[in-house]
This record gives structure tokens, sequence and C-alpha cells, in this order.
């Protein structure tokens, strides 16, 4: 088994003024090329803050973060990310959003005609191409978080991250970009790291759950294999023994050993 | 017709979806006459208040003014006496001896000249503010303090050091209308959502293309408040500023105008003022408004 993506005992600690928190401690993961990884966990327990260390958008105090075997400290198009609110720029249509990135990465590598038809057919992957002239505000949310999962495959990263890529849309709406995403995954074969705090997202999606401990200092607390073969259907699901299991063994971890107290 | 009901048995039968067919309705045109009675409609209800504003206050001031012995002329007599200026601007006798448009035009230029030195100036100082902390510590007291100065504070200091009246009163606009700018385009290059950074660093841009592609698009709508502001202040300012330096321009035309007791010409020349102030507001608030239509927030 050989580690793709590799984090090695990251810590994290916000420092302001003489007060200091410690967010995430000693986080310690290996991630296989093509596996789909979840990070499950109550609000505020870091999980964003770890994946902003992975995308190299914040700096791990201690430890780090190994992509092939190399360290990677700062962002780049290799762990391209979705961000949660889509974060498309506004003055640009879908195409030129999705171009923005292509354009910066096979700048040497494709001819501009190339790198126009890697765009569309990128936004065709996300069945968006009828929407290449809009502009971010003129289609709808799961449309926007859609033309944000082309940008990122479009730079074709070695690993692509999710932070929370459906918390901002409706039932509906999530569960349709789920499903594309499932299927992009196999097609494509990426290497996914997701944070989420969707219990059945987490199980439906997954080949692997990694559920945090509350913060402050969230560790990993346990790692759930989701031994269900793709393809996996939604309805099917519903009823499958090992589905249920899973689910279960998530919504205990997250509702009974680490209860979130603040909420209460 | 056929109904087909749908009994969910036990708790595995789901409720069968009847497809409802879509039926494409053409659009209904609206008769031409009746788009363009609305449109004057429209225009009526915007135009015809201010007129009637304009006609009472004329009124008062015809009534007010028409007594023997009044300081002021009333309008009828300001039209009477500038009957020639109003209907020949394009007049030239020579030396300051010209129609309202010369005039004008050579304020305007002047107004050109120095704002477009200051809007560039500006944009340039206030992105170096906006972007790093330590600019921004040492040269926003700075700012602060100097913009607090009136523009015609600076006119002798700025004859004493460039010995001309031309270049002193583009002077006086460049450093009357580069400070809203400057505190704009800070305001609005703090404000660039962490997001779009984020995504320009996963992205790589370079600080170049961060600054084309991200930064100026972001920061555009507090970008043109800034240019909105400073246009209005250099227009104030010029006028001041051609009373004192003399030449062709409207400040001295009505400075002339004053000293040769021709107070309708100095009436007819701030109508001009104030016209010409409202559309370079309006020019600034139109670009303004293209540039960044795609802009906003959603």
């Amino acid at each position: 088994m050989t580690a793709y993506l590799k984090l090695d005992h990251i810590d994290k600690v916000f420092t302001r003024g003489v007060a200091s928190t410690e967010v995430l401690k000693d986080i310690n993961l290996t991630i296989e090329k093509g596996e789909y990884v979840s990070i499950i966990g109550h609000s505020g327990c870091g999980k964003s803050t770890l994946l902003n260390i992975i995308a190299g958008l914040t700096g791990a105090t201690t430890g780090g973060v190994l992509l092939e075997n190399r360290e990677v400290n700062s962002p780049g198009p290799d762990r391209a990310v979705v961000f949660q609110n889509h974060s498309l720029l506004p003055w640009l249509t879908v195409y030129e959003n999705v171009k923005l990135g292509v354009d910066k990465v096979f700048a040497k590598t494709k001819s501009r005609a190339e790198r126009d038809a890697w765009v569309m057919h990128n936004l065709n992957l996300v069945q968006m191409a009828h929407a290449r002239d809009k502009r971010p505000s003129e289609i709808s949310g799961g449309m926007k978080q859609r033309v944000g999962i082309a940008r990122a495959l479009a730079m074709e990263p070695k690993v692509l991250l999710l932070d929370e890529p459906f918390g901002a849309l409706d039932a509906l709406t999530r569960a349709h970009l789920q499903d594309s995403v499932m299927a992009l995954h196999q097609k494509l074969g990426n290497t996914i790291l997701m944070i989420t705090h969707d219990v059945d997202e987490a199980v439906l999606l997954s080949d692997r759950i990694v559920m945090m401990t509350n913060g402050p200092s969230a560790r990993i607390g346990e790692v759930l294999e989701v031994p269900l073969a793709p393809p996996r259907k939604r309805l099917e699901l519903a009823t499958n023994t090992t589905y249920l299991k899973c689910r279960q063994r998530v919504l205990e971890f997250l509702y009974e050993r680490h209860r979130f107290v603040e909420a209460a | 017709m056929n109904m087909t009901a749908t009994k969910i048995e036990g708790e595995t039968a789901t409720p069968a979806a009847t497809v409802a067919p879509v039926v494409a309705l053409t659009p209904k045109r609206r008769p031409r006459t009746e788009a363009y009675a609305r449109m004057a409609r429209e225009t009526a209800v915007r135009v015809i208040p201010p007129l009637v504003v304009i006609a009472l206050l004329t009124l008062v001031w015809e009534l007010v003014c028409r007594r023997a012995g009044s300081a002021l002329p009333p309008p009828s007599k300001v039209f009477a006496d500038t009957r020639e200026l109003i209907f020949d601007p394009f007049f030239d006798h020579g030396g300051i001896d010209k129609g309202l448009f010369w005039h004008l035009s050579a304020s305007l230029q002047r107004v050109a000249f120095g704002y477009s030195l200051s809007a560039v100036a500006g944009i340039a100082l206030g992105v170096l503010v906006g972007q790093s902390v330590w600019a921004m510590r040492g040269l926003d007291p700075l700012f602060q303090v100097l913009r607090t100065i009136p523009p015609l504070a600076w006119l002798p200091l700025s004859l004493a050091a460039f010995r001309d009246g031309q270049p002193s009163a583009i002077f006086v606009i460049f450093i009357t209308s580069i400070w809203p700018i400057i505190i704009n385009t800070a305001v609005g290059i703090r404000n660039i959502p962490q997001d779009y950074r984020n995504v320009a660093a996963v992205v790589q841009l370079n600080p170049l293309e961060f600054f084309a592609k991200i930064m100026i698009p972001a920061a555009a709508p507090y970008i043109f408040t800034g240019l909105r502001i400073g246009v209005g202040l250099s227009w104030l300012a010029i006028v001041a500023a051609e009373m004192l330096i003399g030449g062709v321009g409207i400040g001295f035309f009505i400075w002339d105008a004053w000293n040769s007791s021709h107070i309708s010409e100095i009436i007819l020349a701030l109508f001009y003022v104030g016209i010409v102030g409202f559309v370079l507001d309006r020019l600034i608030a139109g670009l303004g408004k293209f540039v960044t239509r795609g802009t906003a927030q959603n």
C-alpha cells in the first residue's frame, strides 16, 4: 500500500496575542490514489482548517503534507479546491471562470484551441456547457457549484479537495449533485478528499470516513471503511444492511461518544 | 377520464408520477402604440415634477427681483443681457474675449489633465495602501492630514513651485481629487473576499495577473465611488483656481464678469458650471455602471 497523500503529524495552533488555541492535534492520515475519503465532524472541530492546510492556504504549526512523497506547503493546482460557497468570480462568465485555471495550468502544454476544447470538455462533464456565456449571478446555486467542480477538475488535480461542497444547497439539488460527483469519481478515478457534516452524504460517497473528535485539540477519532461496491444507488442503499450499519457507526460516534456540547 | 389511484401497499410501494405535458406559450405582443404610450407616461412622470419646480422658482425669482433697485437681475433681464452669449458660444475676439464654449473647454481640459493624473496615481497608491499593511501604517496618517487641506491653500505653493498658472491649476485639481480615489480604492482592495484570494492562490496567479484579473474587477465598485467623488471635487476646485490664475477658463470668466459688474453673465456662467458638473458626475457614474456590471455580489 503506497501513500499517495500523507498527512504527517499535523498540529495547528492559532495564536492571537498571548492567547493560543490548539485546533488540531497530531493528525495522521494516508490516502491512496483513487480513494474517496470524507472527513466528518461537528462544526468547529477544525475540519475546514485541515482542508486549508492540505490545500496550502494555511500553514500547519508542526507536521506537514506529503503528496507523492513530496512536501507541499503552498497552494497549487495539483490540490484544486471546490469551495463551499462556489467562489466563482462574478465578473467572469462560466466559461471564463473555468478558463482562468486552465490557462495557467496548461499555458505551456496545450495550444489555445486545445485549452478551449478542454474547458468545454470539463463543462460537459458537469452538464454545464449550455451556460457557458452566463455569469454566475444568472445561474442557480447548484449550477454554480457544478461550475466550481468543473473549474477544479479542469486543473487536473492530483487530489480534489471538496470543502462542504453541497452544504449550501437544498436537499433535492444536493442529491442530484452527489450523484454527479459519484459518477465523475467512477469515470475519472480522481483522488478526492471531502469535508462534510452530513452522515448520509459521507456514507454514500466515500470509501473511507474519517471521524474527528470535538475541538479544541481535535484528533482523528475513528476511521471507518465503507465496503460498498460501486456503483452505489441511493434508493437501493436505503435498505442495504452494510450501508445502514456504517451509517449507524458514524451516528454513534457523532452523537454518543462525541456529542457536540455547545449546541445543546 | 381515467384516473389511476396509487395505493401505498405496506411500506414499499412508491407513488407513480404522472408527467404533465409542457405547453409552450407564445408571448403576447403588446400593440406598438400602447408601448409608446407607456414610455411617454414614464418619461412624463420623471420630467414634469422638476419642470414644475423650476418654473415656480423662476417665477418667484422674477417677482422678487423685478422691483426697481433690486441688487440682482430677474431672469428676464438675465436672458436679455446674455442673449449674445447664449446663442453664440463659439465667437473668438482674441485674448480672453471668447464665447462660453471656449471658456468651458479650457476649464475641462485642465480638469481632464489633472483628473487623469490623480486617477492613475490615486488607484496605484490605493492599491498599495490596501494591499500592504506597512504602506497603510506609514501613509494613512499622512493622507488623513493632507486631505483636509482646502484646494486653494495649495495654489500659492504650486505657483511658487511651477512659476506658471497652467501647471499650478492642474496640480490643484490633482491634489484635490486624489484623496477620495486613494481612500476608496484602498477600502475596496481591503474588502476583496478571502474566497477570491484563495481562488487566485490555488490557480497560482502571479501578482500582475492577480492585480488585473482579481483586484481591479473586485474593487471596481469602490474605485468608481472614489472616482465619482474625485471628479466632483476637481470641478469645484477648477473654478476657484481659475479665478486666481486668470486666463481663459470659466472661473476667470466669472471673476471678469464680476469686475465689470455683468451680474447677468455671472448667473449664466453659474448655470453652465452646474450643468457641466452634473454631466461629469453622470459620465463617471455611467462608466462605473458599465464597467462593474458583472461585479455585483450574489
